[in-house]
C-alpha cells in the first residue's frame, strides 16, 4: 500500500541485513533442510505469508541459524505490495527473496495453509498435494485485504477494488487513456492513483470519504514523521492536477452491462461522472482467520501481541497488518522483531522496538483519519447485494440480529469466499461480530480435511440390524 | 412481571417451532422462548433429510407419519426451504447388505411405502459417481431433503401469523408446570410448558435421559449432478470395540444449489464444538470409499452439531413423569427435522384430548424412568 516508501526504507535495511548474513556464514556451517517439517523433521520457525512482514521475519530468523520455512499461497513472494516486483531484479522484494535463498530458508510457493493441528502442524495445499508443515515456532504474517462497502451497482463489471485495479494493471490490463475514478478511503487510493496515472490512465477524480478536517489533522501530524512527509509529497506530486474531493460517498455505479457512469455525492450534492473504471476500496481488513484458528486472541479485530510480537499463544508470533493496519515499513519492523524473537534472539529484536513504536503511532493516526464516517451506512440500499457469492441483499440481512443467524437464513457468507468480503461489510453496516473461524480457513480438497488413517479400520465392521 | 399463555414452549428449533405452529393453528395462546435465535441449535447443523426409518415399529410410525405431513405441505413451502423429493438410495456394498435391502423393501411395501430394489447396473445409471462393485441398493422415492434453518423459520413465521409470541435471545432458567422463568427475570405463565430444548433439555428437566451425540458435516462447492439422491450406506456402521463409541457412515446429500453435503459421524461424551480431525478423516475416507471423486471436491465449510440422543433411539414425546404440566419433546437424535411435524401433532392431540393418528405410548418419557426404576 505504500510502494513508494519501500524505495526509501529498503537500501539501509539491506545493508544491515547483508552484514548480518556475512556474520552468519562465518560462524555457521551450511546445513541442508529437509523438504517438509513432519515429526522430528519439523522446522524451528515457520512463517506464513510472504509479504514484507513475512519476508523480514523469515530472513531474520534464518540469520540466527535456525531452520526456517516460508509459506505463501502465491507462486511469487512479495505480498500484495511487492508481488509484481518479484521478477524485477532491482526491486526490494527480490533482494529479500535472494537473502532468504542464501540463508537456506525452505520456500513453499503456491502453498495455501487451510488448517492447523494441535501438534504444531500446518496443513496446506500445494496444487493437488497435501503438505503438512511442522514447526516449533510459528510466525503469522497473513497480511490484509481490501474492505468493500456495497453500493448499488458495485457488482457491475469494471467496478473493482482499488488494490484490485492496481493488481490487474500490474498483470497486464491496459489502462492508458481509460477514464478512471478512484473512490473510498485510505492511503491506498493515492498510491493506486499515482500508479495508474503513471501508466497513462485518464484519472478523473479521487473521491475520499474522510472529512477534510480529519485529513488536515493527520497531515499536520505527519510533521513528526519526516520520512512519511517525503512519501506523501511524492504521492501528491504524482497525482497533481487530479481533482481530489473529501467527505464524499459513492451513491451508485450505473451501466447496463458494464460500468458507464459513477454517481457520487460531494458536500451533499450528487454528481454523475462517465468513466471506464471505478476503483473503490475502503481501507484494509486484517486477515485474522488463520491466527484465530490457531488460537491467538484478537482485540478489536486485530491479533493481540506483546512487545516481541508474540501472540496470546506461546510460541506463535504475528507481524504486519493482522496486528494493526500500518503499512509496509511497520510490517518490516514487526517482521524482523518476530523473526529474531522466534529464533530466540531477543536482544536483536529489541533494536527495532523504537522505530516500530514510532510507526505504530503514525499508523493509529492514519487509521483515525481514515475511519469510516457513519454516514456511509446510508448508501447501501435495501435492494443492494451485500453477499455476491450468494446474491443476498441488504434488506434480507437487516431482518437478523447476528451474523450467524443471517448466514443460516440467507446463506450470506456461505459461498467460496467464506464471507471474506461480505463479513467485514456487515461488521460496518450492522455492527455484527463474525464467528470464530473453523477449519478449513480456505476451501480445500475433501480428502485433505481430516487426519488420514492408514491400514485396516476395525470400526467399520458392519452389523446387520437385529430383526 | 408475568404474562399468561395456554402453552409456553422452550426452544425454537424445528421441533419447538412445529409445536408452536400447531398450537397457534388450533387457537391456543402460545409463547415460544429461545436462548439464541430461531433454529440456532441442532436444527442449524442438521442435514435436513426427510426420511422413513425402520429400526423399530415406533420409529417407522413416526417417521412415515411425519414425512406424509411434509408432503402434504409441499405446495406452501417457500423456495428457500429447498424442499426436493430426491429420494434416498440405501447403498448395499455386499450380499449381506442386499439381504437387508430386501428385508427393508418388504417391510416398506407392506406398510405402503414405495421402495425399489436396484441392481448394480440400475444403481450405476442413477448414481454414476458411486464406485463400481457394490451389490446394489434400495431406492425409496418418497424421501426428500430440505434446508432446515429456513424450514424452521417458515414454520415459526406461520405460528406467529396465527398469534404465537416469540421471545428471542432470552434463555429459560427454570421451568415448571405453570410457568417458565427467563434469565432476564421475566416470568411466562402457561398451563402447559413444553421442553423442546434439544440436547439442553435435561438442564431444565433434570432426570431426562438425553445425551449429546456430536456430528460433523462437510459442504462442498457447487457440483451440479455429482450426486442425485440422498445416498446412505446400508447396514449399520457401529462399533464392537469398547474404545470406539465413535462411528461414521457414508451419507451424502445433493443440495438444490448443486453443493454436496457429506456426513456422517456420531460421537458420545464430547462437549466441545471443535472439529475433530480424526473422526472427520474417518468420515471422509468412508465417503470417498463409496464415491472416490468426492475426495477431490473442494470443501467450503465443516461444522459440528449436537443431536439429542436417547438410549433406545426413540424420541421423548409426552408428559414429564415428574411434572404432569410439562410436556417433553426432545431426543429426536438425527431425525428431528423429519419428525418435527409428527411430534407437534402428537403433542397438541394429547393436549386437547384428541386421539393421535399414531400410538403415542412408545415415545412416552415415562418408559425411560420406568426402566430406571426397574433397574433400581
Amino acid at each position: 500500500m505504500e510502494s513508494a516508501s519501500a524505495l526509501n526504507v529498503v537500501p539501509k535495511l539491506m545493508a544491515y541485513r547483508i552484514a548480518a548474513l556475512v556474520r552468519f556464514f562465518v560462524v555457521r556451517a551450511w546445513k541442508s533442510v529437509a523438504m517438509t517439517g513432519n515429526g522430528s523433521d519439523r522446522f524451528d520457525v515457520v512463517v506464513v505469508g510472504g509479504g514484507p512482514a513475512g519476508l523480514a521475519a523469515a530472513a531474520s530468523a534464518a540469520e540466527c541459524g535456525v531452520r526456517v520455512a516460508l509459506v505463501d499461497d502465491q507462486v511469487d513472494f512479495g505480498g500484495q505490495v511487492w508481488r509484481a516486483q518479484a521478477n524485477d531484479q532491482q526491486a526490494p522484494a527480490v533482494d529479500w527473496i535472494r537473502t532468504l535463498e542464501l540463508a537456506g530458508v525452505q520456500l513453499f510457493r503456491g502453498t495455501r495453509v487451510f488448517d492447523w493441528g494441535s501438534g504444531n502442524v500446518l496443513r496446506a495445499e500445494q496444487g493437488d498435494q497435501l503438505c503438512e508443515i511442522g514447526y516449533h515456532k510459528l510466525i503469522l504474517a497473513t497480511g490484509a485485504r481490501e474492505r468493500f462497502l456495497p453500493f448499488p451497482g458495485w457488482t457491475l463489471p469494471n467496478v473493482m477494488g482499488a488494490g484490485g485495479l492496481q493488481a490487474l494493471v500490474k498483470s497486464g490490463l491496459v489502462i492508458k487513456d481509460k477514464r478512471v475514478v478512484i473512490a473510498g478511503t485510505g492511503p491506498l487510493l493515492l498510491a493506486v492513483a499515482a500508479y495508474v496515472r503513471q501508466r497513462g490512465a485518464n484519472l478523473l477524480l479521487i473521491c475520499e470519504q474522510a472529512a477534510r478536517a480529519a485529513l488536515a489533522r493527520f497531515t499536520f501530524g505527519l510533521l513528526g514523521h519526516p520520512k512519511k512527509v517525503g512519501q506523501s509529497l511524492a504521492l501528491l506530486k504524482a497525482t497533481r492536477g487530479v481533482r481530489f474531493v473529501t467527505e464524499s460517498a459513492i451513491i451508485a455505479a450505473h451501466g447496463t452491462r458494464v460500468l458507464e457512469q459513477v454517481e457520487i455525492s460531494v458536500a451533499g450534492k450528487n454528481e454523475i461522472i462517465a468513466c471506464d473504471y471505478l476503483a473503490a476500496g475502503f481501507h484494509l481488513v486484517p486477515n485474522t482467520e488463520l491466527p484465530a484458528l490457531v488460537g491467538c486472541q484478537l482485540e478489536n479485530g486485530y491479533v493481540a501481541v506483546d512487545e516481541y510480537q508474540q501472540t496470546s499463544k506461546a510460541g506463535t508470533y504475528c507481524a504486519g497488518e493482522p496486528t494493526g493496519i500500518g503499512g509496509l515499513e511497520l510490517a518490516l519492523m514487526e517482521g524482523q522483531i518476530a523473526g529474531f524473537a522466534a529464533a530466540g534472539h531477543h536482544r536483536l529484536a529489541k533494536k527495532f522496538f523504537s522505530r516500530r513504536n514510532q510507526l505504530r503511532r503514525f499508523a493509529s493516526a492514519m487509521n483515525r483519519a481514515f475511519a469510516l464516517r457513519e454516514e456511509l451506512r446510508n448508501h447501501t440500499l435495501a435492494e443492494t447485494i451485500v453477499c455476491r457469492c450468494e446474491d443476498v441483499t441488504y434488506s434480507q440481512l437487516q431482518k437478523h440480529r447476528s451474523w450467524r443467524a443471517a448466514k443460516l437464513d440467507t446463506r450470506c457468507g456461505m459461498g467460496p469466499c467464506q464471507g471474506r468480503i461480505c463479513g467485514p461489510a456487515t461488521q460496518f453496516l450492522l455492527n455484527w461480530s463474525l464467528d470464530a473461524p473453523r477449519p478449513p480457513v480456505w476451501p480445500a480438497a475433501v480428502e485433505h480435511l481430516g487426519t488420514s488413517i492408514e491400514g485396516p479400520q476395525p470400526e467399520y465392521s458392519r452389523i446387520v440390524r437385529s430383526a | 412481571m408475568s404474562r399468561s399463555y395456554d402453552v409456553v414452549i422452550v426452544g425454537a428449533g424445528i421441533v419447538g417451532a412445529a409445536c408452536a405452529e400447531e398450537c397457534a393453528r388450533r387457537g391456543l395462546r402460545v409463547a415460544i422462548v429461545e436462548a439464541d435465535f430461531v433454529a440456532s441449535g441442532a436444527t442449524a447443523a442438521a442435514m435436513g433429510h426427510i426420511v422413513v426409518m425402520d429400526d423399530s415399529e415406533a420409529q417407522f410410525a413416526l417417521t412415515r407419519y411425519s414425512q406424509q405431513l411434509w408432503h402434504a405441505r409441499r405446495s406452501e413451502l417457500p423456495a428457500d426451504v429447498e424442499f426436493e423429493q430426491c429420494g434416498t438410495i440405501w447403498v448395499a456394498p455386499g450380499e449381506e447388505e442386499m439381504v437387508e435391502a430386501r428385508r427393508k423393501q418388504a417391510q416398506f411395501l407392506e406398510r405402503g411405502v414405495p421402495a425399489q430394489l436396484l441392481t448394480p447396473e440400475e444403481l450405476e445409471r442413477l448414481e454414476p459417481k458411486l464406485r463400481r462393485g457394490v451389490a446394489g441398493g434400495l431406492l425409496v422415492p418418497e424421501d426428500a431433503v430440505l434446508y432446515p434453518p429456513c424450514a424452521a423459520r417458515f414454520i415459526l413465521d406461520r405460528a406467529q401469523m396465527n398469534g404465537a409470541k416469540l421471545f428471542l435471545g432470552v434463555p429459560a432458567s427454570r421451568i415448571r408446570g405453570g410457568y417458565v422463568q427467563l434469565a432476564n427475570g421475566l416470568e411466562l405463565s402457561g398451563s402447559t410448558v413444553v421442553n423442546a430444548a434439544g440436547a439442553a433439555a435435561p438442564l431444565l428437566s433434570p432426570g431426562l435421559e438425553v445425551k449429546k451425540r456430536k456430528g460433523h458435516l462437510v459442504i462442498t462447492d457447487r457440483y451440479p449432478g455429482m450426486v442425485r439422491h440422498q445416498l446412505v450406506e446400508l447396514g449399520y456402521v457401529a462399533s464392537v470395540h469398547a474404545t470406539s463409541l465413535d462411528t461414521v457412515a457414508f451419507n451424502v446429500q445433493p443440495r438444490k444449489t448443486g453443493q454436496v453435503l457429506i456426513g456422517s459421524s456420531r460421537q458420545y461424551e464430547v462437549e466441545t464444538k471443535d472439529v475433530d480431525h480424526v473422526i472427520l478423516g474417518r468420515m471422509l475416507q468412508r465417503a470417498a470409499h463409496f464415491m472416490p471423486q468426492l475426495g477431490r471436491l473442494s470443501a467450503i465449510r465443516v461444522w459440528t452439531g449436537f443431536r439429542a440422543a436417547t438410549a433406545d433411539r426413540l424420541p421423548l414425546i409426552g408428559w414429564d413423569p415428574s411434572d404432569q404440566n410439562v410436556y417433553v419433546a426432545t431426543g429426536h437424535e438425527g431425525l428431528g427435522i423429519t419428525t418435527s411435524l409428527g411430534t407437534a401433532k402428537l403433542f397438541v392431540d394429547e393436549l386437547t384430548g384428541k386421539i393421535p393418528q399414531i400410538p403415542s405410548a412408545p415415545y412416552s418419557p415415562a418408559r425411560i424412568s420406568i426402566s430406571v426404576h426397574a433397574h433400581a
